[in-house]
């Protein structure tokens, strides 16, 4: 006789290892689940409010300078090393995974003005105000030896910034002009000037990296070929531009923190507007840095606060600030996009995580896809208000809310006074002009 | 006294000069020697100045006489005076006339020299006659802003080659950082361990033979001559050219086995498609030859017209042969064997026909003139047939008759066959297809009437065709004697219509019913449109007269859906803005397709009162119902056939209040809905948010689901893929210029790509 008996294989539901994972059938027919937007958009609002629950962004304070840090510099082969140069003439290099100091040299008399490490990162260069150009190795002298630089080069007048070359043995340094530099040559190999003006910054371009731009004192950015005899063009904008940045993986776009409390995207073809104002400053912004992947922005100001910014976004994604930090001097982005640095006034300088809620360390596939799956929810829901009301939220210092705050309100007078100015007068006499366009005075060709 | 003097202070200065700059000190000596020569005089530029530096020369003589005193060594103060001042490098003065360098006092020494070449004598010469001056340099700003000019515009193009590069990043779905990074696996020894040497005395031993016969030692299995070959060609530029060279062999070897599997198609319609397609090509591309070439054109149209020729003269496609015949027996029983003469018969009018070009319009138009113009009317609508053969609603309905046709008269009326029978063949046509008529039959009124010229149509006959085969060069001779004999072969044909109380026409394409003579005003359109869709109802089989069919419209008129009512539907009170639903089909004429006909003929479907239908349904549900609260059999009897009395009902009964007013009462052409919730749309999104053009672009985005528990472990993956991706630990550089190169490298892939996908 046959006895027929509802069977089941328990290859398929047995788990070979109680660490294998349980396995559960599912049915996707959509008409089973009619509550699947709901119930994703409770997960996506607690994906949003457990983020900010993790947002610790401040991971480390690096402490050890007696003036307050001027210049930063990171290190173009290692990511743990940092380089720090202060207003006393220090620089100190410092191991970021240890948090501490390894090596300290009295480099200059007077600041450190600008700071750089040569592309194969077995040296770097510093200029100070002593009118110096000093090229140091990277590597701690051995016992007994003194600390030198490998050359010094004694130029007329003080320099304030520096760069390097991406790949050739160039630097450039500005002053009172901007010169390109040699590395074997005492006298340097070009120097452009246009107008008289002090230049405060010069960039070379990581991408096209013949090109460079610089902000000068009298208001303008001044963009350069080191191939040329002659500077390429400028722009003179509305107040002083302190430091500017290239995007490391767009050609053609830089970045600029202004005096004005904003930031200004340019695409350097076209300079007769900026392709983004980035709004949300309240003080002067001193130093800017693009992430390694280009697709964000770092912005260090007098306001005691960081701030990022996505490279096409008006306002900041994230503002970083603690009570001690004071006016923020110089900022840069690690070259593994993970972290953020910040020099500031009171003599520390400050490890940030660039994503402020992120879990360091080696993520396990179970746990990366899970952080996958909240990301894109936080980003399929946020313009749901309630999300969108706590992803949003920020604490800010009180004294930086009210800032905020009555900025607003100086705007928005300054908008329905222009507003009107035009109602009141003959029509197409008093133009609407956008944000972009108001800061641009003119473009020299 | 004086001129010596000086003299000797320009000395010193240039002595001084000398010392302080090491570059000028070449040239400075020489000026002054030639000073010594001139006569300082001309230097001085007035005697009043002269008379100045006298006395200053006198102080100067006491002052140096009196530090010579003083001390041993002679400590100058150095005094700075300009040289260029009193003198030039090329005693040139600004306003000096006589003493002009000119060309011509070189050239005296020069004819004395014999070593310059007589060449170089000539052109100096000439240069010397020609006496227009160079013209003023631009000034350094000038100059320099236009370096800069240039300068800009050259770094703003080498800049701008970036850009196919940023703008597919900022597409890209997902970022990979570092952007190039090694591929994973194990690395050979040699590259991870770099201070490896051979220290056994084997080890030792072989590698002298391997570099003794010059081979490789490491792992990387390339000799010198190969590395220097790689080196000659970078490794990106071999790549590209690989990549290239394996898909120009796949495209060909794509396009061989295309090639090889259409020949092997042994379908006949898939070939009589292609053929077709091809012709049309042809004549495409001829009407373009007549506009750009018209000489290339004629040419072309004599070969149309010896083709044309030879199949008239042949009897091939003309259904004379043995197969045709059994065919005819067969035909009809068997549909295929109908369809397949049909065919054959479709081939020869294809090719018989005479083409119409603007090249011989011109000389119809002509001959309109002349006369024949009463006749134009009547050929217009079997061109328009003529595009309509493609139609599958137009083809679909021959039967045998024309081929019996043909068997009785093969010569003029073969063409004509198909006119006659349509009418009869018409049983399965729906009311659709009456409707469709309709519109098609007026809008080729329309044209007809808007349009004089008029093709001409193709006709049959031995002499034309004989005169032709006579010259086929003259054409001119030939159009005549054609046009000739289609007017004088019309008066025939008129008669025959007569007799035999049917419309026989030339043309070989009128498949359609028309009745030429009647189409005169838009009246008789429209009869003859009723007639059309009252036969094709027709459900017996077709009589060989006209008259049934119309005896018949009365009656099946009511059955299918009447035009006029749709399109008078009775208006509401109510004033809507209507949406113009008819199209104008003026300008699409001839190109509108099946699908766009049927569009049309329903495009009146009445839709503004199914809206106000909508609207009185959800008025009517958002009104408060009427809530009856009597309990039977409570305070009196109950029981099945007893019912609560009225006064009971009446003061259960609650009426609630009336509702507020609707939003939209006074908005005829509107619904607001009164159901939405406060409560939720705190958690709703109020406007549209930045990168969705749409509300239902937003909407399906949030209604499909992320998640495991409605997708795929596939799906789930694909979809949750983080924008950016970087490796932990690891340095990510700034773009290198090699992306531009592979960027170059996949642009010409996706061209091809793109291109095949064309094909």
């Amino acid at each position: 006789m046959k006895v027929k008996v509802l069977s089941r294989n328990p290859d398929d539901y047995v788990r070979e290892t109680k660490l294998d994972i349980q396995r559960v059938p599912r049915n996707y027919d959509p008409t089973l689940h009619p509550f699947e937007v709901s119930r994703e958009y409770t997960r996506a609002l607690n994906a949003t409010k457990l983020e900010r629950v993790f947002a610790k962004p401040f991971l480390a304070s690096l402490d050890g300078h007696r003036d307050g840090v001027n210049c930063m510099a990171k290190h173009t082969r290692s990511l743990s090393t940092l380089l720090s140069g202060s207003c006393d003439g220090e620089v100190k290099v410092w191991n970021l995974t240890k948090r501490e100091c390894v090596r300290t040299l009295q480099a200059h008399e007077g600041f450190v003005r600008g700071m750089v490490v040569r592309y194969c990162g077995a040296s770097f260069f510093t200029v100070g105000d002593d009118k110096t150009i000093k090229h140091w190795k990277m590597e701690a002298p051995g016992y007994g030896e003194e600390v030198e630089p490998l050359n010094t080069i004694l130029g007329k007048t003080v320099f304030t910034g520096l760069d390097h070359h991406q790949k050739d043995a160039v630097f450039a340094t500005c002053g009172q002009q901007v010169d390109i530099w040699d590395e074997q040559r005492s006298s340097p190999i070009r120097s452009f000037t246009w107008g008289v003006d002090s230049f405060s910054a010069v960039r070379f371009n990581p991408v096209e990296t013949e090109l460079l731009a610089s902000c000068a004192s009298d208001r303008s950015i001044v963009l350069y070929d080191m191939r040329e005899s002659a500077p390429l063009k400028k722009v003179i904008m509305t107040m002083r531009s302190n430091t500017l940045c290239w995007n490391p993986m767009e050609a053609y776009y830089f970045t600029c923190s202004n005096e004005d409390y904003n930031i200004y995207t340019y695409d350097m073809r076209y300079l007769d507007r900026p392709i983004t104002v980035h709004m949300d400053h309240v003080s002067a912004v001193l130093d800017v840095d693009y992430s390694p992947t280009g697709k964000e922005f770092v912005s260090a100001s007098f306001d005691k606060t960081v701030r990022i910014f996505p490279k096409d976004g008006g306002h900041s994604r994230e503002v970083y600030h603690t009570k001690r930090m004071q006016h923020v001097i110089c900022i840069k982005w690690s070259a593994d996009n993970k972290y953020i640095l910040s020099g500031s006034d009171e003599m520390n300088i400050r490890l940030w995580k660039a994503n402020a809620a992120e879990k360091l360390g080696v993520l396990a596939p179970r746990e990366r896809e899970a952080t996958d799956y909240s990301q894109k929810l936080k980003e399929k829901f946020q313009h749901h208000p309630q999300i969108r009301r706590i992803a949003h939220h920020r604490h800010l210092p009180k004294s930086l809310y009210h800032q905020t705050k009555e900025l607003r309100v100086m705007k928005e007078a300054r908008r329905r006074k222009e507003r009107n100015v035009r109602k009141h007068s003959k029509p197409g006499s008093v133009p609407v002009v956008s944000e972009r366009e108001k800061h641009v005075v003119t473009v020299v060709k | 006294m004086a001129k010596a003097s000086k003299k000797k202070e320009i000395k010193t200065v240039v002595t001084k000069s000398s010392a302080g700059m090491d570059t000028l000190a070449a040239v400075r000596p020489d000026v002054v020697d030639y000073d010594d020569e001139e006569d300082l005089n001309e230097t001085i530029t007035s005697e009043e100045e002269e008379e100045d530096g006298d006395d200053e020369r006198k102080r100067q003589k006491l002052l140096e006489a009196i530090s010579a005193l003083g001390s041993k060594r002679k400590t100058k103060l150095g005094e700075r005076s300009e040289a260029s001042v009193q003198m030039s490098e090329f005693t040139v003065k600004a306003d000096g006339e006589g003493d002009r360098v000119d060309l011509s006092d070189l050239i005296g020494t020069m004819e004395k020299t014999s070593a310059v070449p007589a060449k170089a004598r000539k052109q100096l010469k000439n240069l010397q006659r020609r006496n227009n001056t160079i013209e003023c340099p631009l000034t350094k700003q000038q100059s320099e802003r236009i370096q800069r000019d240039v300068a800009f515009q050259k770094a703003a193009t080498q800049v701008t080659r970036w850009k196919s590069i940023i703008k597919q990043n900022q597409r890209a779905e997902q970022l990979v950082f570092p952007l190039n990074q090694e591929p994973p696996g194990p690395k050979p020894m040699e590259r991870v361990v770099s201070g490896w040497k051979a220290q056994t005395p084997l080890e030792q031993e072989i590698f002298a033979v391997l570099s003794a016969n010059k081979q490789p030692i490491n792992d990387p299995i390339l000799t010198p001559a190969e590395e220097a070959s790689m080196r000659a060609m970078s490794l990106e530029e071999a790549k590209i050219r690989r990549a290239e060279l394996q898909k120009a062999r796949a495209l060909q070897s794509y396009y061989e086995a295309k090639a090889r599997r259409e020949r092997k198609i042994k379908s006949k319609k898939y070939h009589k498609v292609q053929n077709k397609a091809k012709r049309k090509d042809l004549l495409k591309q001829f009407d373009e030859m007549v506009q750009t070439d018209p000489a290339a054109a004629l040419e072309e149209l004599n070969k149309i017209e010896l083709a044309r020729m030879q199949e008239r003269m042949s009897l091939k496609h003309q259904n004379s042969g043995k197969w045709a015949k059994s065919k005819a027996i067969m035909a009809k029983y068997d549909d295929g064997a109908r369809k397949a003469m049909q065919q054959q018969l479709e081939v020869n009018k294809e090719l018989t026909q005479k083409l119409v070009t603007s090249l011989n319009n011109e000389e119809e138009e002509e001959e309109k003139d002349a006369g024949d113009a009463e006749q134009l009317p009547d050929l217009v609508p079997d061109a328009e047939h003529g595009l309509d053969s493609l139609n599958p609603w137009m083809t679909g309905k021959l039967s045998e008759e024309p081929t019996e046709k043909e068997k009785s008269e093969p010569m003029d009326l073969t063409a004509a066959g198909p006119g006659n029978t349509v009418e009869e063949e018409e049983e399965e046509e729906t009311e659709e297809e009456a409707l469709l008529r309709e519109f098609d039959s007026r809008r080729k009124l329309r044209q007809a009437q808007e349009t004089d010229a008029a093709p001409l149509t193709s006709v049959d006959d031995e002499e034309d065709e004989a005169a032709a085969a006579e010259d086929p060069d003259a054409s001119d001779k030939e159009e005549e004697e054609l046009t000739q004999f289609t007017s004088l072969f019309r008066g025939i044909a008129d008669g025959r219509q007569e007799a035999e109380a049917e419309k026989a026409e030339a043309d070989a394409s009128a498949q359609l019913e028309e009745d030429v003579t009647r189409i005169r005003t838009l009246e008789d359109m429209e009869l003859l449109c009723q007639e059309e869709s009252t036969s094709g109802e027709a459900a017996a089989p077709p009589p060989d007269t006209e008259n049934l069919p119309t005896q018949q419209a009365g009656k099946k008129r009511k059955r299918g859906i009447e035009l006029n009512q749709v399109l008078t539907k009775k208006t509401q009170v109510i004033q809507v803005p209507l949406t113009p639903t008819m199209e104008d089909t003026e300008d699409s004429d001839g190109k509108l397709d099946q699908r766009g006909l049927i569009r049309e003929a329903f495009a009146g479907d009445d839709v503004v009162s199914d809206f106000l239908k909508d609207k009185r349904k959800q008025e009517d549900a958002g009104k408060p119902k009427v809530l009856d609260l009597t309990l039977p059999g409570w305070g009196e009897w109950g029981g099945t056939s007893l019912k609560p009395s009225r006064s009971k009902r009446r003061r259960f009964k609650i009426k609630a209040a009336p509702p507020p007013p609707r939003k939209d009462q006074h908005l005829p052409s509107v619904i607001m809905s009164e159901k939405r919730n406060s409560s939720i749309s705190l958690h709703q999104v109020s406007s549209l948010p930045f990168p969705f053009e749409s509300h239902a672009q937003f909407e399906s985005t949030i209604r499909s689901p992320l998640g495991r528990t409605w997708n795929t472990e596939r799906t789930v993956r694909k979809i949750s893929k983080p924008r950016v991706v970087t490796q932990l630990g690891a340095i990510i550089e700034p773009m290198a210029r090699e992306e531009l190169m592979k960027q170059a490298a996949a642009g010409k892939t996706s061209v091809v790509d793109s291109w095949r996908i064309k094909q």
